[in-house]
């Protein structure tokens, strides 16, 4: 008869440990990095970690992050939007193979994703040189950066629209249709409307991954400061540089940058979900 | 609606429209973006020549910066299972204060860039760090080690885990352990035979994830691993390095066997995962 | 707006390739009303969307108001369709739901923003929600969705609706109300409509015509009177409601059945041989029998009758009687009088008023 108590003691107990095991990976992994940039940022006093930013080439580096962020989340996200609509509203042969070349860059490292850029147009790659000769420069070059980061971002908008616009089906689409509807009408007024919280979703998903992509961008820049830098190349140029409060200043907004990003994408991500659910209901 | 015109459009074709818009931009874009770059990947190492690639695929280096990136990423997710597994049950079961805090933070490494992640945990890790240094003192070195490696793609790979595990805990029914109590079932028991066996093909999936994610991670790693050939240097850096050099076929093979063997790998866990899937459904049968 | 599809074939994709519509061919004049039934998978929808232009066939036509529609896109058909789930656009009001079709004509087409304004309007009051404009589809019931599907359909001023099994979603109350109003609408605005349902009920309820499928076939094309007392095959006539089954042998002008308490019972002018004979559980009669008569148990009641068992020995059966008449039978044992079955030979209902037909049936059964 004192076996539940036992029982219940033992839970308590073994329940202690895993809230305590949680608070003490959570402090260590997850919560001393962030404070650490911070502090690091913060060590000479605000007014220097201000300073350190106003460096032209810091201004150069948060421009050109800037720039390759809205010209790649533009790209990926009006040709992910029409792939996610071919891919969730036809049929069609090769639609499979289509979806996992689409899916393919996720799985792919970053360096590699920057060497592909490589070569095609470095030096040594097949149409490097004579694109050089004509005075086009792709590698090393801004040209370069928007590719290796249009390669790292590719499937995000399709990959968050693709479920929700399979779970909606085609009949609003061909009811559309039925009326009179163009393409673009449909697209425009039927599609997009009722999976805009999820296609926000993805486009903010892009630009995180595209402001804070390292690996790929460092192979294909050439590390110029002041011309083809971005942000997360030049922390790294000032780290290696002993800059340490420059260098934990650009993180600070790097890092402020990305996760305001992402902590938005929550809240729409929970709305996109209230819709979904909500078609259940239906 | 005017004219009755004989159109000789084929009879198969979709009618709602827009589809050769969509199909041709997508294979534009995909063409583009995706396939032709890859392409070169596949052709570029065989271009100089089998000899070439063969040399090249000789190379000891690169051999041991492969396995440092394996075996890192492997003991990474692994360590990560338990620690995950702990967080995910802890979110959903445990109504411990900070729940929302801890529940935001567990994205962290997903949103803050892999550079800012770098120098932030060579700096905590590295001997005048705030864990370093007490580290250090205790006789541990973690910054510029192989063990530094495995550190950062554990804080990269955290997430992956957390979030396989979380949806499939969130939809265990309570009832579930309660019943398994009721028949008189003890906690631990509880805990190996009823909710991990179904928690088993999520937590696959999530080191499938982290471990990927591991192989190829650049960013985070390179700051704290010291770098050194042989020892801390993986095999993304070892193609940067190759090419810092000039050598591409070199740099290319390397990417292409990165490549092929982390495919492998992938195609394992995606195996193991139906695996384990399908030996939950005949055991919950049997 | 008529219709006339000629011996439509689609099958469905894939290796195996399921015959869907299996050469099909069907007549609806302007105006009528065609109420297509069937079990599922027997390609109702697949022919109803064939004609919307939503599904294209393999080969065969499709001809509206005379003029072919193949390769004409759906748009250009001049057709009203309700989904089965209504597809209404849910982030927009059920004013903009029921505009859509106006909205989306070319600059030089398109109505003027009052004139659309007046157009919903009127629409909304034909469907009885003339206050519910700026709700949006969400907030409203099954019936009324439904409702504001119809009405969008109809925005546009098509000839010919196509409705796809638009009473699915609602309850049986609310279901009975919609169907006359939608037979009523029918007439008052002199439409051309053809259902898909797989309620008979209903079919025969509201429809001039009863188009009876089966694996991508017309099994029979006829007013619901016909059906009723002539259907082609035991399958239309077990489809159409609670039916029971007695096999048999004709010889010299009667039907004996191969059943026990069951009465055999005068066909004139069908050949001799085998025969099944079908009937539905109403129009049973009894007959008391003194002796050696199979048992009876009341088990219910429907529709005001009493529901019986029937205990033939090897099987029992369920009928209807009137009460008066039921309650005299369970002290004794009865027999069972089938003369109201519909006979059917070779899966097909075996004609007794054509003479001269039955001869020539007569030759192809013994030549088979």
């Amino acid at each position: 008869m004192t076996a539940p108590v036992l029982n219940k003691k033992n839970l308590n107990i073994s329940r202690w440990v895993l809230i305590i095991t949680t608070y003490i990976i959570v402090g260590i992994m997850l919560v001393l990095p962030p404070v650490l940039v911070i502090i690091e940022a913060l060590r000479d006093g605000p007014y220097a970690a201000f300073a350190s930013m106003t460096d032209p080439d810091a201004l150069a580096a948060i421009r050109l992050t800037l720039v390759m962020t809205v010209a790649s989340v533009a790209i990926n996200s009006t040709f992910g939007v029409l792939a996610a609509w071919l891919i969730a509203k036809y049929r069609f042969p090769m639609r499979g193979i289509l979806l996992m070349l689409i899916e393919l860059p996720i799985s792919i490292s970053p360096v590699v994703a920057g060497l592909v850029w490589l070569l095609l147009f470095g030096t040594q790659g097949w149409w490097g040189e004579a694109l050089n000769r004509m005075n086009i420069h792709i590698a090393f070059a801004p040209a370069g950066i928007l590719l290796a980061t249009l390669f790292v971002t590719f499937p995000y908008v399709t990959r968050t629209l693709l479920p929700l616009m399979e779970q909606q089906g085609r009949d609003a689409e061909d009811a559309a249709m039925l009326l009179g509807a163009s393409f673009w009408q449909i697209l425009w007024h039927v599609t997009l409307p009722e999976a805009r919280w999820a296609l926000l979703s993805g486009v903010l998903l892009t630009t995180a991954r595209a402001m804070g992509e390292f690996g790929a961008v460092s192979v294909v820049s050439g590390h110029i400061p002041g011309l083809t830098e971005t942000m997360p190349l030049h922390i790294e140029t000032l780290y290696n540089g002993y800059q340490s409060v420059a260098a934990f200043s650009m993180a600070t907004l790097l890092a402020i940058m990305a996760m305001a990003t992402v902590s938005l994408r929550s809240v729409f991500e929970s709305r996109a979900h209230n819709v979904a659910t909500g078609e259940h209901d239906a | 609606m005017k004219h009755a015109h004989n159109t000789t459009r084929a009879r198969a074709i979709d009618p709602l429209p827009g589809f050769r818009f969509a199909l041709v931009s997508t294979l534009l874009w995909v063409g583009l973006i995706v396939a032709l770059p890859l392409t070169a990947l596949v052709m570029r190492p065989w271009q100089e020549g089998i000899g070439a690639m063969t040399a090249a695929l000789q190379d000891s280096r690169m051999f041991a910066a492969l396995r440092v990136s394996f075996v890192s990423a492997f003991l990474a997710a692994l360590i990560d299972v338990p620690l995950g597994v702990i967080l995910a049950w802890t979110l959903v079961r445990a109504r411990l204060p900070g729940r929302r805090v801890a529940d935001a933070l567990i994205d962290l490494p997903f949103a803050i860039p892999t550079a800012v992640t770098g120098i932030t945990l060579a700096t905590l890790y590295g001997p005048q760090g705030w864990l370093g240094a007490p580290l250090a003192r205790l006789g541990i070195s973690i910054a510029y080690t192989a063990t530094g490696i495995v550190v950062a793609l554990m804080f990269v790979g955290l997430p992956f885990i957390v979030r396989s595990v979380e949806p499939v805990l969130r939809d265990l029914p309570p009832d579930l352990e309660e019943a398994a109590g009721l028949l008189g079932a003890r906690p631990w028991q509880i805990v190996t035979r009823v909710v991990l066996p179904a928690l088993l093909p999520a937590t696959v999936t999530g080191f499938g994830l982290a471990f990927a994610r591991g192989i190829g991670e650049y960013g985070s790693v390179i700051f704290i691993a010291g770098n050194q050939p042989f020892r801390s240097e993986i095999a993304p850096l070892l193609i940067v390095v190759r090419l810092q050099e000039f050598d591409y076929p070199g740099a290319t093979s390397i990417a292409f066997v990165l490549l092929v063997v982390s495919s492998l790998c992938l195609a394992g866990v995606a195996w193991l995962r139906r695996r384990v899937a399908r030996g939950l459904i005949t055991g919950a049968a049997a | 707006m008529s219709v006339r599809i000629e011996t439509l074939v689609r099958r469905a994709p894939g290796p195996e390739s399921k015959v869907l519509l299996d050469g099909v061919s069907l007549d609806v004049p302007d105006g009528g009303f065609v109420a297509l039934v069937g079990p599922s998978g027997a390609g109702k929808t697949t022919l109803l969307r064939s004609v919307a232009g939503l599904d294209a066939p393999e080969s065969g036509h499709v001809v509206i108001d005379g003029r072919a529609v193949e390769g004409l896109a759906p748009r250009e058909r001049n057709v009203g369709f309700v989904f089965q789930n209504y597809a209404l656009f849910r982030h927009m009001t059920v004013a903009k739901n029921i505009a859509f079709g106006l909205d989306v004509l070319p600059r030089g087409q398109r109505p003027s923003k009052a004139d659309i304004t007046a157009r919903v309007a009127e629409l909304l009051t034909l469907i009885q929600l003339p206050d519910l404009g700026q709700a949006y589809p969400e907030r409203l019931s099954g019936g009324q969705r439904q409702r504001v599907a119809l009405a969008r359909a109809l925005a546009t001023r098509p000839g010919l609706l196509l409705l796809d099994e638009p009473f699915g979603a609602l309850d049986p109350v609310v279901r009975r109300t919609v169907r006359a109003w939608i037979r009523a609408l029918h007439d008052q605005l002199k439409l051309t409509t053809i259902l898909v349902t797989h309620d008979q009920e209903e079919a025969l309820d509201v429809a001039d015509r009863v188009v009876v499928m089966q694996d991508g076939r017309i099994v029979q094309d006829a007013d619901p009177q016909t059906l009723e007392e002539e259907p082609a095959t035991p399958f239309v006539m077990e489809f159409l409601g609670e039916s029971l089954r007695f096999e048999g042998q004709i010889s010299s002008g009667q039907f004996v059945p191969n059943q026990a308490h069951v009465g055999a019972f005068d066909v004139q002018s069908l050949s001799d041989g085998p025969a099944v004979a079908m009937i539905r559980p109403h129009e049973v009669r009894l007959h008391a029998m003194r002796e050696d008569g199979a048992a009876v148990r009341q088990i219910g009641v429907r529709y005001g009758l009493i529901r019986l068992s029937v205990n033939l020995g090897v099987r029992t059966v369920e009928i209807l009687q009137p009460e008066p008449t039921a309650s005299t039978f369970y002290d004794c044992g009865v027999q069972l009088d089938i003369q109201e079955a519909r006979l059917f030979r070779d899966g097909k209902l075996a004609r007794a008023a054509q003479e001269a037909e039955t001869g020539q049936q007569h030759e192809m059964v013994s030549a088979i």
